[in-house]
């Protein structure tokens, strides 16, 4: 079973990699960006079948090391 | 005083570490392996030193918080056990959940590497003892990560109880402003545990414990140690 996992930083938390982005791509003339926030994608595979076992681990696996829980959010999906 | 000094892949001031302490102590530190489950018995003082453990993968100091002998770290400094983690061992006192907050990238995105001037907070505690309250000290700094983030509620706490070691000044003693390298909160470079027996901090004062490269006021941490 494959799976991904996101891992944005919360609203409100400086993000001066994600300014220096947009900054960027304000240099190179995207226009029509407001705004961006950079975050991490954590693709898992993930062993057996069972979808609440899955969602289960994944979720430890998240909170146990993937996201700093005091800066960062997270978001299971299994696809 | 028996001290420990851990050593994670990619740790790499722990030589500096264990000459300042020998030349406060008089006595070697031992040298304890990460993937270790214990710390030598009777160690009094636990230090995880600077340098980029795990290469800084995922965040700074994530994967080394999780490591085998972290458990033992966290036992000694429950037991009221001196623990103090300097750069990237501040970095894993916080992702261990020893000590509150985050050290996100600087404000500037730059790794900065120069000297820089500390206010001590405090001198009454096992770490700081040979300063003086208010104290202007130089030592160096070395860091990406070094900008100290915590919710408003735990920054509330941290000042409330005088938890807050050292913070960024200039050669005047004014705290802050252009003096703050990396954008941290309240210009903290480095806070305490309620207990005040573990010690998180972004400069190194084990660099400036020679005035051959530059300074001494460093010994004063270790001095603080030795006589703790």
């Amino acid at each position: 079973m494959k799976a991904r996992v996101t891992v944005t930083l919360k609203n409100g938390v400086l993000d001066p990699q994600g300014k220096a982005i947009e900054g960027a791509l304000k240099s190179l003339g995207v226009v029509g960006v407001a705004g961006v926030r950079q975050g991490k994608v954590f693709d898992i595979e993930v062993e057996g079948d069972d979808r609440g076992k899955a969602e289960a681990a994944l979720k430890q696996a998240a909170e146990k090391l993937l996201a700093n829980l005091v800066v960062e959010n997270y978001r299971v999906d299994i696809v | 005083m028996k001290s420990a000094i851990i050593l994670f892949p990619g740790s790499n001031r722990e030589g500096d570490v264990f000459r300042a302490l020998r030349q406060a102590s008089g006595r070697e530190p031992a040298i304890v392996w990460h993937a270790d489950t214990d710390l030598p018995s009777g160690t009094d003082l636990v230090v995880l030193p600077g340098g980029f453990s795990y290469g800084d993968y995922l965040r700074c100091g994530a994967i080394a918080g999780r490591a085998n002998i972290m458990d033992a770290v966290r036992a000694h400094a429950a037991r009221g056990g001196l623990t103090l983690g300097i750069c990237n061992g501040f970095q894993i006192l916080c992702e261990s959940g020893l000590l509150p907050g985050v050290l996100m990238r600087n404000r500037d995105l730059r790794f900065v590497c120069k000297m820089q001037r500390l206010k001590v907070e405090r001198a009454d505690t096992a770490f700081t003892r040979a300063y003086g309250s208010g104290q202007i000290v130089k030592v160096a700094i070395a860091h990406g990560e070094g900008n100290y983030t915590a919710d408003d509620e735990t920054l509330r706490r941290i000042e409330g109880e005088g938890r807050v070691a050292f913070r960024y000044c200039d050669a005047a003693g004014q705290v802050g402003g252009a003096a703050n390298p990396n954008g941290s909160m309240n210009d903290i470079a480095g806070i305490y545990s309620d207990k005040l027996n573990v010690l998180g901090l972004m400069p190194h004062p084990e660099n400036l414990i020679d005035p051959l490269v530059g300074g001494i006021d460093g010994t004063g941490m270790f001095a603080s140690l030795a006589a703790a």
